[in-house]
């Protein structure tokens, strides 16, 4: 099982916070109430999510203490543990892009279609985006179209037409680009990015022991922040990763490891 | 720096070029789509919500208040709703808003969007929750369905009303068709009025005769200029009042004098 460990580890995060959201709205249970917009632990500590907050602000809200302080705490959070973690470990939208991702390479989509071309910073133009549309708008703009929060409010409160925008990210993701929706388009994700690059927790390489199978880079979303494979022992560094530990899990030869970042030392090979 | 090419550098401004325009388009639909769901005002929100145009500003959408209502009077706006998505709103022909006396529904809004000082009054300098003081809406009643207007006799909005006495009062009058009998028309008072819908809710009729609408929609407004002169406290506001005359080329003389000057009379 040590090839799944960390994806069932996952799943079950995901799941367990899915089932304490819904068991609140159900059965009133207190845990954790609310969604992933804003939640409160046991009634008392706030949760909000950053780039919700943010938008909000610029729309000049006059912003709750709550979500204010609800929004520091998760930034923190994810500041230190690495921002994406969010992604992998959190947000129910990375169940169906995984799903469509490992379909894709069972079917071998990726290896007959041309690839078109879509730039990796896409999302933090959208990101960009949509905070001048909110400011224009007056009103939080990718917080109204967002399938993220559509699909957690709509497992919690009914989904209403939701599920739509479920299917076209699925099949997006299935038929028209590699990891299209959170590796290219997503501005949470790009927001997490931002929050998580200075965080502490991280993949490790050691290129002592690699051999270069490369079933890392096969598996890994955001396959760019790889790119010291077999060329250098290092951490990964850049905000992208989303510490899904997929790459740590399919290593064959423990070249791959999850750690603590080192801001002494960064063991480097010659170039 | 270097060894940056021309075409290095035509490609790099071409590439931020292309962005651009991407997104110009992106937030031309983008843009589109906001306004229009942002557009839809035949919505009422929760007991002590901001103006709408703030209250889709400030609400996070986060369900708090949804969850805290034991009457599930309250909504989250789904996809297909027409509604600004995700923000709480309420049906009051299916469930109205039961006025509870705690209202638990605003204190847990983190954001803000639901105002407690807005339900609360003062009672010896302490802040407590009065839900009398909310306004959802404002109910408004059809004449020509409301069968109390055709003279049978109904009061269910009357009797179903938490404040009843005096957000809906009965008046009588005297049904000249049967010569014997009294209509007794249901008069809803827009000071006292929650817009809670208990009375939409009990509303007889196949589709409600008394329903509630968004008070920006339902109410006018008089305007500075009328005062109600046999009223005290409205007479107040003369006090202070700075009179401004406007002078035109005609005004500068009497009224009389001017149209005497006219000539070709
Ligand atoms: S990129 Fe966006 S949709 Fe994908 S997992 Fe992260 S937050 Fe969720
Ligand atoms: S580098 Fe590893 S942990 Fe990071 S996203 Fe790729 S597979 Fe996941
Ligand atoms: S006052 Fe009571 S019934 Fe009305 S919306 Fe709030 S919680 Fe629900
Ligand atoms: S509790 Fe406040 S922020 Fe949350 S959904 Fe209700 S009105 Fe919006
Ligand atoms: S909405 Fe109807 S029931 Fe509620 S306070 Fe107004 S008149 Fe009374």
């Amino acid at each position: 099982m040590k090839n799944y460990r960390y994806l069932i580890l996952r799943r079950l995060t995901q799941i367990t916070l899915m089932v304490l959201y819904i068991g609140a709205n159900v059965w009133g249970w207190k845990m954790l109430r609310g969604n992933l917009s804003t939640s409160s632990i046991l009634g008392t500590i706030p949760l909000s999510d950053p780039y919700a907050v943010i938008q909000i602000a610029v729309t000049g809200a006059s912003l709750g203490m709550d979500i204010l302080l609800g929004a520091l705490i998760v930034t923190l959070f994810y500041g230190v543990i690495g921002g994406r973690a969010f992604c992998s470990w959190v947000c129910p939208i990375n169940i169906i892009t995984d799903t469509a991702a490992w379909l894709r390479r069972a079917l071998k989509f990726s290896e007959v279609q041309k690839r078109f071309y879509m730039s990796r910073s896409l999302r933090y133009w959208i990101l960009g985006l949509s905070l001048i549309l909110s400011a224009l708008m007056g009103v939080a703009a990718f917080e109204l179209i967002s399938p993220i929060s559509m699909a957690h409010r709509g497992l919690i409160f009914g989904m209403g037409m939701g599920g739509g925008a479920l299917v076209v990210i699925f099949l997006f993701d299935l038929l028209v680009h590699e990891n299209g929706w959170c590796g290219y388009v997503c501005p949470l994700g790009a927001t997490y990015s931002l929050i998580g690059k200075f965080s502490l927790i991280r993949v490790f390489h050691d290129a002592e022991k690699c051999t270069d199978c490369r079933s890392c880079i096969t598996v890994c979303p955001e396959k760019e922040v790889l790119h010291m494979i077999n060329r250098s022992s290092e951490s990964v560094l850049m905000g992208e990763c989303t510490n899904c530990g997929r790459c740590v899990d399919v290593c064959q030869e423990d070249a791959l490891g999850f750690s603590i970042r080192s801001f002494t030392k960064q063991p480097k090979d010659e170039e | 720096m270097s060894t940056k090419t021309p075409n290095d550098r035509r490609r790099f401004l071409l590439s931020i070029a292309r962005g651009i325009g991407l997104s110009a388009m992106g937030a031309l639909v983008w843009s589109a789509y906001v306004g229009e769901v942002k557009a839809a005002p035949l919505v009422l929100r929760p007991p002590g919500a901001l103006d709408e145009a703030e209250f889709i500003k400030n609400c996070i959408k986060c369900g708090l208040c949804v969850e805290a209502c034991p009457y599930d009077t309250l909504i989250l706006a789904r996809p297909g709703d027409n509604l600004p998505i995700g923000t709480p709103f309420f049906t009051p022909r299916s469930v109205p808003c039961y006025m509870c006396t705690d209202i638990p529904c605003v204190p847990v809004c983190p954001s803000g969007a639901l105002n407690e000082p807005s339900v609360s009054s003062y009672v010896k300098n302490k802040a407590v929750l009065d839900i009398n003081k909310s306004r959802m809406g404002l109910a408004v009643v059809d004449e020509s369905s409301c069968i109390a207007m055709w003279g049978i006799q109904c009061d269910a909005c009357y009797r179903a009303c938490p404040l009843l006495g005096e957000a809906i009062t009965i008046e009588t009058s005297k049904n000249e068709r049967t010569g014997k009998h009294a209509f007794l028309k249901p008069v809803v008072h827009a000071d006292v009025c929650t817009g809670c819908g208990m009375c939409e809710h009990a509303c007889v009729t196949e589709i409600a005769a008394i329903h509630i609408l968004p008070r920006a929609l339902a109410m006018g407004k008089v305007g500075d200029h009328y005062i109600k002169g046999w009223d005290k406290a409205d007479e107040k506001r003369l006090e202070g009042a700075s009179i401004e005359v406007t002078k035109t080329k005609m005004s500068e003389k009497s009224a009389l004098d001017s149209l005497n000057d006219e000539g070709g009379l």
